[in-house]
């Protein structure tokens, strides 16, 4: 596959810092950066060491200083505010720690948010809808409340929203940091799965070396410089 | 598309006991609204009901009332001859003569004197007053010393009901009947023959005169012609007009009281609302950062919030109306600035009065989720999520 091995996403001369008062902590430094189509990316390193800010530039919801991020053709560091939001509405899927589920939403309407930004209609939506709780195995509890689930299926449900509309890269932010042993390891097969069999890109920040694991490929961020093991 | 609906409903209802909270101080805001704008309405139905459109009223130029009108005998003969009156089955003027007085009566609760309109009436004035009727009793005899009482004021005022007698006009007048005028001025008044008052008040003019167009269109050419005229010193307004400028006053003064205690109030729930508002910013950081992550724009946010925030202001107002609605149970009476008169009515609610009240409660919710909202918008992405 030739496709597979070109990149998605091209970081070049990436840097960004933090200022308090007039005290300027840098967090990344010069990091230039490929990932290619396909792949599962573990993005490993310390507290402060600034893997976190490296995924939220990667996935549109920060600003660097300098350098460049391209996702497929777009340069995200060079979009507005609001076409950022427009990419990210069809581009990214996020998978987050704590879920992030919308508590007065059912699981179905959690799952149908990112498909009312586009033009589908209401059948539609309810196809697309179906489909991913299918492919996370929740179909039957997509009337429920977050409340009403578990978290290992709360992350699942997160997921099935991530994915719903079939977007180039998931980002995932210690997706099985809030989860048992058992359920983040459910959580870790199904993002396994979605690498393989649907050909997603998927950039993880972890601090759990199993999670790692299932990564292709392990980057380590050391005081905001990358290393590759 | 936005955010549904349902997100912002859903999440005023999650909160149920802060969303009751919040809008009920703001339910009794409009309560206070909308029973000003009730009262208002209610006293301008009744004295505009007073009046019908056909019938002209003619006073002494520049007298507001017929409490301060008089008209001169022989002005009187000549406006009875006028072609523009209209003749009634028996072949006599549709017009009549009559005197105004304000008397000093007890209130059968408390005690309280009060003003009280006594009218002496002519042959024509019931005919002229279709909204009269006798509901107990009979109507005085020409040439007695005998009333009629409305039954607003049978009903509050002492020596006033069916049988019973009043003093005034240093003489005995016995009630021989009462009459319901329906929502009228006319039930606060006392009716008795005018040539039998106007000897007891020592009065040698009449105060006013009504009578019935023959043809209601031709009021203005008439009353250009009767205002020119230097015979006569009168004035002519559709009886309907007249009624509405004595409201006019009180109407007013109602108006502006309601609505400076209205804005006063309004502060202290819009306040309220505002602090529900950042409250529930505050808790839903994290959501808000996750939909704008999803990619959900600014103004989608803000329009969610600002949604919620009219949300619970309609509930305010819902619950605001409802209790008003209850207020049409109440009469009251008050003194009608206009002729110093006592005057019974009630609150009176239509679906303007409804309207505004809704309309009012959503921009009290507005202005209470404004700034919230504005800020729930504006938040950086990143640190929200971080808000875990």
């Amino acid at each position: 596959m030739s496709e597979a091995s070109e990149p998605i996403v091209r970081i070049r001369n990436l840097s960004k810092a933090y200022r308090r008062g007039t005290q300027v902590i840098p967090v990344l430094t010069d990091i230039n950066f490929d990932i290619a189509r396909g792949e599962f990316v573990a993005l490993m390193g310390p507290s402060g060491s600034g893997k976190s800010t490296l995924l939220n530039l990667i996935a549109g919801i920060d600003s660097a200083d300098q350098g460049s991020v391209l996702v497929g053709d777009v340069e995200i560091t060079r979009l507005g505010e609001s076409d950022l939001a427009r990419w990210r509405a069809g581009s990214v899927g996020f998978i987050f720690q704590f879920y992030n589920l919308i508590p007065v939403l059912t699981a179905y309407e959690n799952v149908e948010l990112p498909l009312l930004l586009t033009h589908l209609s209401r059948r539609e939506r309810r196809e697309h809808v179906e489909a991913v709780l299918n492919v996370v195995g929740l179909a039957d509890r997509m009337d429920h409340y977050p409340s009403q689930l578990s978290g290992g299926q709360q992350q699942r449900v997160a997921i099935a929203r991530a994915i719903v509309t079939d977007p180039e890269i998931l980002v995932a932010d210690e997706p099985t940091g809030d989860l048992d042993r058992a359920s983040a390891e459910e959580i870790l097969q199904l993002m396994d799965r979605l690498v393989h069999d649907f050909g997603k890109t998927v950039i993880m920040v972890t601090h759990d070396p199993r999670a790692a694991e299932k990564a292709h490929l392990i980057r380590h961020l050391e005081k905001g410089e990358l290393s590759v093991t | 598309m936005g955010i549904p609906y349902s997100y912002s409903f859903r999440n005023l209802w999650t909160r149920r006991l802060t969303t009751v909270l919040t809008a009920s101080g703001m339910g009794l805001v409009v309560f206070v609204f909308a029973a000003t704008l009730m009262l208002t309405e209610g006293l301008e139905k009744t004295l505009v009901e007073t009046g019908s459109s056909d019938n002209v009223v003619l006073l002494r130029k520049s007298a507001n009332s017929e409490v301060q009108s008089g008209v001169e005998r022989y002005q009187a003969s000549l406006l009875e001859s006028q072609p523009e009156v209209a003749i009634g089955a028996d072949g006599m003027p549709l017009l009549a003569k009559e005197l105004v007085v304000l008397i000093n009566l007890k209130k059968r609760v408390g005690d309280k004197p009060a003003n009280v309109i006594i009218r002496g009436i002519d042959a024509a004035s019931l005919k002229l007053r279709p909204a009269v009727r006798l509901k107990e009793g009979r109507m005085p005899r020409p040439g007695s010393a005998e009333v009629v009482a409305g039954e607003s004021v049978a009903k509050r005022f002492k020596g006033c009901g069916l049988g019973e007698t009043l003093r005034f006009g240093m003489r005995d007048w016995r009630v021989v009947g009462v009459f319901d005028a329906g929502a009228t001025g006319f039930s606060s008044e006392i009716w008795g023959d005018r040539d039998q008052m106007m000897q007891a008040f020592r009065r040698p003019v009449y105060s006013s005169m009504i009578f019935r167009m023959r043809d209601p269109s031709a009021f203005d050419a008439y009353k250009a012609r009767v205002e020119a005229d230097p015979r006569l010193t009168v004035e002519a307004k559709r009886e309907t007009q007249y009624y509405l400028d004595q409201s006019e006053a009180m109407a007013t003064f109602l108006r502006i009281l309601g609505l400076v205690l209205t804005i006063i109030f309004s502060v202290g729930a819009v306040i309220g609302a505002t602090i529900t508002m950042y409250a529930a910013v505050a808790n839903r950081v994290t959501e808000i950062g996750t939909l704008r992550a999803l990619g959900f724009q600014r103004k989608s946010i803000l329009a969610s919030f600002i949604i919620e925030a009219l949300l619970l202001g309609l509930c305010g107002g819902v619950l605001g109306v409802f209790a008003a609605s209850f207020m049409q149970l109440i009469t009251i009476s008050t003194m009608n600035w206009a002729s110093f008169s006592e005057l019974a009515f009630s609150f009176t609610l239509n679906f303007s009065i409804v309207w505004k009240s809704l309309l009012f409660s959503a921009v009290m919710g507005f202005v209470g989720g404004a700034l919230p909202a504005l800020r729930a918008s504006r938040m950086n992405i990143v640190e929200a999520l971080r808000a875990t």
